[in-house]
């Protein structure tokens, strides 16, 4: 599903924020990414999603290679790539339903069809009820939950988040990190970058460990 | 696994009515963005009356010449030789002298003003009644007013015409009217273009308060735009509504501008046929016709989207990633 071949990723102001990663993720199969803030995560599931491009070295995705992408599918590509961000960018705006309905008004989805599926992504993350609310009123970890909704409203094959519970005390992590093993058990890619290494350990998947830009534990899958 | 390439395929299934979605997204588009202008109105309206004004300028002018025009035309067809007889002719003798002209092809048509007729025009019209009543015996001479024919009004043409009237001799004196005209002419042609110079330049000014008013909106929801690059909108869906609320912001000016152009032509009406009546002629001012009014409001159209289109361009392009 995502593959990384020796990618470094140089930033003028702060140096390399990747040194010859490599390394694979598994079509279906959940990962971790964690070590210390400014090892990389960030900046390694921002590649993925093709916000930045590496300076070196190739990151391919679905066996498309993300180098040779042009500008224009782009966003084609990140319809295939589910995000949840640590601070949830919602629009404040707008209410639950419209900030989950966003990835499919972009696609041109019918309304009627909108309805329907984002019904169903907001049944997942158990906010049917919210759907009129807006962010503001909701606790963080229900805003969060809206922010996974998003994310998986398109249903793409292959779902990012970035400390997703990095805001949140650690029920509502473990809460949170038990949707995420949901969407992997039905055969959603998932890679989760996460300092949280109690729970991270806890839930015994794959763990992907950064340290100062480069990969310090190769690990095999479980 | 099993479950989401059934999902999956139905999904992509149900997208295939592209059209209608197309044609539903852009209404939507264009009705939220209307919507988005008059949450703000007080912004939206002060934006919408600088266009407005911007747009009433030139056509306003534009009316006015129109309408001088209107005027001159009339003027040329009346035009403009005097031909002032000898004070030995009388009445009799100058009704001949007419009927001769008008069998003349290059003369369309021949007016006689007997000397009483002159006299009493001057004491009606000109202010000098008492001066005139105080005259022993009337001065004037018959003078035959006529009207070149419709081929004959290039000022060659008239000078020809001229020396042949000059040549009888019945006449007394052969006044053309033709430099004046074409010296009016000329002015109008001057304002003319004076006008569209304006029009050059306020097409200019609307452009960059289009522009400057989508650069802020642009700044306004830098988050909601960057959202929806995340969620995978193309460039040409984030563009789409910033493109038009510029026709909105081009359609609302160009109505204000017609509103202001038909209250500016209805407040002059009044001036205007005073001005006529004493000129003896009832001249109707003509306002914004059905045609113009579609020309202004299109052309307000387009400025708006070429203005927002132009700062879309430049402020927009974060798409690509660093």
């Amino acid at each position: 599903m995502v593959r990384f071949e020796h990618v470094t990723k140089h930033y003028p102001a702060s140096g390399d924020a990747l040194n010859d990663v490599t390394f694979e993720l598994a079509t279906g199969e959940m990962a971790f990414l964690t070590g210390h803030s400014g090892a990389g995560k960030s900046t390694l599931l921002r590649l993925i999603g093709l916000l930045e491009r590496p300076t070196r070295g190739q990151v391919m995705v679905q066996g498309r290679n993300l180098g040779r992408l042009p500008a224009r599918k782009i966003p084609y590509h990140r319809r295939q790539v589910g995000m949840v961000f640590q601070d949830n960018r919602l629009l404040g705006d707008r209410t639950v339903f419209d900030n989950v309905a966003l990835p499919l008004v972009a696609m041109g989805v019918s309304h009627k069809e909108t309805g329907r599926r984002v019904r169903a992504a907001l049944d997942q993350v158990g906010l049917l009820t919210k759907g009129k609310a807006y962010p503001v009123t909701l606790s963080g970890g229900e805003q969060q939950r809206v922010g996974i909704a998003r994310a998986v409203v398109a249903r793409p094959p292959l779902l990012l988040a970035d400390e997703p519970t990095g805001n949140l005390d650690p029920d509502l992590s473990r809460e949170i990190m038990t949707l995420f093993e949901r969407f992997h058990h039905v055969g959603v890619t998932v890679l989760i970058a996460s300092h949280d290494v109690a729970l991270i350990y806890s839930l015994r998947h794959r763990t992907i460990t950064l340290s100062g830009g480069r990969l310090i534990a190769p690990a095999p899958a479980d | 696994m099993g479950k989401q390439p059934i999902a999956t395929q139905r999904g992509t299934r149900r997208l295939r009515r592209p059209l209608v979605a197309w044609v539903t997204h852009h209404l939507r588009s264009l009705l939220v963005s209307l919507g988005q202008l008059l949450r703000s109105p007080l912004a939206t309206s002060m934006t919408v009356a600088v266009i407005g004004i911007a747009l009433a300028l030139p056509e306003g002018l534009y009316v006015l010449t129109r309408n001088v025009k209107a005027v001159s035309s009339g003027w040329e067809q009346t035009a403009a030789v005097s031909l002032f007889l000898r004070p030995a002719v009388t009445v009799p003798q100058a009704e001949k002298l007419a009927g001769q002209l008008r069998a003349r092809s290059d003369i369309a048509h021949v007016r006689l003003i007997t000397p009483d007729q002159a006299l009493k025009d001057l004491r009606d019209y000109s202010g000098f009644a008492q001066a005139v009543d105080q005259l022993p015996k009337n001065p004037l001479p018959v003078v035959l007013a006529l009207r070149p024919a419709a081929g004959m009004v290039s000022s060659s043409g008239l000078e020809t015409l001229r020396r042949q009237l000059a040549g009888l001799p019945e006449a007394d004196l052969v006044r053309v009217d033709s430099a004046w005209i074409s010296r009016f002419e000329a002015i109008v042609g001057l304002v003319q273009r004076g006008v569209l110079l304006l029009a050059g330049l306020l097409a200019l000014a609307v452009l960059l308060v289009v522009g400057n008013t989508i650069r802020l909106e642009i700044q306004n929801r830098r988050n909601e735009i960057q959202v929806m690059e995340l969620v995978g909108a193309t460039s040409s869906f984030i563009r789409r509504p910033f493109l038009y609320i510029g026709a909105w912001y081009g359609l609302l000016g160009a109505l204000v501008a017609w509103v202001l152009v038909t209250v500016a032509v209805a407040l002059l009406q009044g001036p205007v046929s005073t001005l006529a009546a004493l000129y003896r002629t009832a001249f109707p001012l003509s306002g914004v016709g059905p045609l113009e009014l579609l020309g202004m409001l299109g052309s307000g159209v387009l400025l708006g989207l070429l203005g927002s289109w132009m700062s879309v361009g430049r402020h927009l392009a974060t798409a690509e990633p660093r």
